[in-house]
């Protein structure tokens, strides 16, 4: 408010100077921060990965400054930059939300249902494919072959992980 | 996953990738269990787990699963998960693990 009629003041007497709008630039940078934040950081533990609502709060903060500097500048175009960047931070900042919203609620969850697959009392269908080193390994095999050095005699289980690949 | 092992459950990862790609992931990551190729995903289709064109230009691979298999061949635990970001942890493996005679 101070800093308004000092400025205010300085127009009045010819020397207007206005201020840099630095909620429009801290929320847009914050925004397009979220994610490669998630990517390389965040997404790497469940807790902030399964629901990422620390991305959100990312998000809600970039949204509140850059609401609270758009006000100022809309308010007092002479006292506040940023009249035409701050609406083109504010669509880009949108942006970056929906494509996260987009990847995190819809895209990730497009899996098909799986329904014929394996039920727990089920048998494990059995198959043979080759391991790193290319020998053909039967699931039976896997069943009844000694752990190296972990565990005297048969295992007690496999643990069957289908991954999608390595890419 | 070394828990898992200690427990007598042997982990092994399944997938499209060749023998070679595994190989070098295994290499990278420093895994040391079973890593099995099934470059058609004839294996994936038999337990019902094919995400047709889901892979890189348009392969056809699996959608992410885990099954905890008995000595005798039964699946006494299974996790198919709805959302590719959210995986099971090890934690959850051990916990069906417990169901294992």
């Amino acid at each position: 408010m101070i800093d308004e009629m000092m400025i205010k003041q300085e127009v009045a007497f010819g020397e207007p100077k206005r201020k840099w709008n630095w909620r429009i630039w801290t929320g847009f940078f914050l925004a397009l921060a979220v994610i490669p934040s998630y990517l390389l950081f965040l997404g790497r533990f469940p807790i902030t990965r399964d629901v990422p609502w620390a991305s959100w709060l990312m998000f809600a903060a970039a949204g509140w400054l850059l609401w609270t500097g758009l006000r100022r500048t809309v308010a007092n175009p002479e006292v506040y930059r940023g009249r035409i960047v701050g609406p083109i931070f504010a669509v880009l900042s949108l942006g970056a939300a929906g494509l996260f919203a987009y990847a995190t609620l819809y895209a990730s969850r497009q899996l098909p249902a799986a329904a014929g697959a394996p039920a727990v009392g089920g048998k494990a269908p059995e198959f043979a494919l080759a391991d790193t080193s290319g020998r053909k390994v039967a699931l039976s095999t896997l069943l009844s072959e000694p752990m190296a050095g972990i565990q005297a005699g048969k295992p007690r289980g496999v643990l069957l992980v289908f991954y999608r690949g390595y890419w | 996953m070394s828990e898992l092992e200690r427990q007598g459950v042997r982990p092994v990862a399944i997938s499209v990738d060749s023998p070679e790609e595994s190989a070098m992931l295994c290499k990278k990551a420093g895994y040391t269990y079973t890593f099995l190729s099934d470059p058609n995903a004839e294996v994936i289709r038999r337990y019902n787990l094919l995400h047709r064109a889901a892979g890189v230009d348009g392969k056809d691979i699996a959608r992410p699963a885990e099954f905890l298999v008995d000595a005798s061949g039964v699946v006494r635990w299974r996790n198919l998960t709805e959302d590719l970001r959210v995986r099971a942890t090890p934690e959850d493996a051990l916990k069906g693990a417990q169901l294992l005679p």
